[in-house]
């Protein structure tokens, strides 16, 4: 069988790599979400550590 | 720890997957037979090595795991088939593009090789509910890591037979490696081979290290948190728990 010629084969080749890159990408928004979450959790954690700090100077004072 | 050296990696893999589509697209000459539809193949064939030595890679992970009894090796293996499952999709799809290019349909069942690969897709994805499916922790990855290493192991002796017992109908890129890929295409496929593995390594090492700075937080929010519990509790995840001691390394 011939080779497809290049205006009927591009479209497929093409294709083939926006796949490879949209998966990559995806993968990177989502470990990106999960980026956003930590940083989220740990600003809790850092205002959490904060007011359990003020708690034990109120009672060194009390 | 997996955060080390990663950015340096990201560039290095970035800058080798610039070369190769370079490579593929403007130094590598036509396939006689397959045309420009064969540079689908750059991409499709590295990827699924890669994505079978993932799986096996996954299930030496499992075997540390069970020897050593630590839950790093767990986790890595729970990585690393993770990785590998985002390749095979990968694999699947590009295979099934060029299969519409090149044999008129999009899926072949006569075709072996395209079902084993289907088959080994298809066990590897009832890992995650396996996982899901046991509550206790250290049971979890127990089971998890037997099953890394069954189907670790099933990986190569299935390929093995199906190159065995069938006649050739998927063309073959590594088979007399000189003959089928001459010159510049040969160099381009390594090219592509070793960006592509590098590429796994990349994102292997950058949910590691999500994992791990995840696990660090669990830990740090059960230290502070204490009796108290002030902030709510974290839910339930087929990720292996590597908060306990020596877990978080």
């Amino acid at each position: 069988m011939p080779p497809l010629p290049l205006h009927t084969a591009g479209p497929y080749v093409v294709a083939a790599y926006i796949v490879f890159v949209a998966l990559i990408l995806i993968y990177v928004a989502i470990m990106a979400g999960k980026l956003s979450r930590i940083e989220r959790e740990l600003g809790e954690l850092t205002e959490l550590a904060a007011r359990m700090r003020a708690r034990r100077e109120e009672q060194d004072v009390l | 720890m997996y955060g080390t050296r990663l950015r340096g990696l990201a560039l290095l893999t970035a800058g080798l997957l610039t070369l190769t589509l370079v490579g593929v697209f403007y130094w590598a000459p036509d396939d006689e037979t397959d045309g420009f539809l064969q540079k689908i193949f750059y991409i499709h064939v590295p990827l699924a090595l890669v994505t079978l030595c993932g799986f096996i890679a996954a299930g030496v992970m499992a075997i540390q795991h069970l020897r050593t009894g630590e839950a790093r090796w767990d986790m890595r293996s729970y990585v690393a088939i993770h990785i590998s499952l985002i390749f095979g999709v990968g694999v699947l799809i590009t295979g099934s593009i060029w299969a519409k290019g090149a044999w008129g349909h999009w899926w072949v069942w006569s075709e072996p090789t395209l079902v084993a690969f289907l088959l080994v897709m298809l066990l590897y994805a009832t890992y995650q509910p396996l996982r899901f499916a046991i509550e206790d922790p250290e049971r979890q990855a127990r089971a998890a890591s037997v099953f890394a290493i069954t189907a670790g192991v099933f990986v190569p002796v299935c390929f093995v037979i199906v190159r065995l017992s069938t006649a050739y109908l998927h063309p073959r890129t590594l088979d007399n490696i000189s003959g089928n890929l001459p010159g510049r295409m040969q160099v381009v496929f390594y090219l592509s081979m070793v960006s592509i593995a590098l590429l796994w390594v990349v994102l292997w090492r950058y949910e590691m290290a999500s994992k791990h700075a995840s696990a660090q937080l669990r830990a740090l929010r059960r230290l502070l948190s204490g009796d108290d519990d002030e902030l709510p509790p974290v839910r339930r995840s087929a990720a292996p728990d590597v908060t306990g001691v020596g877990g978080v390394r």
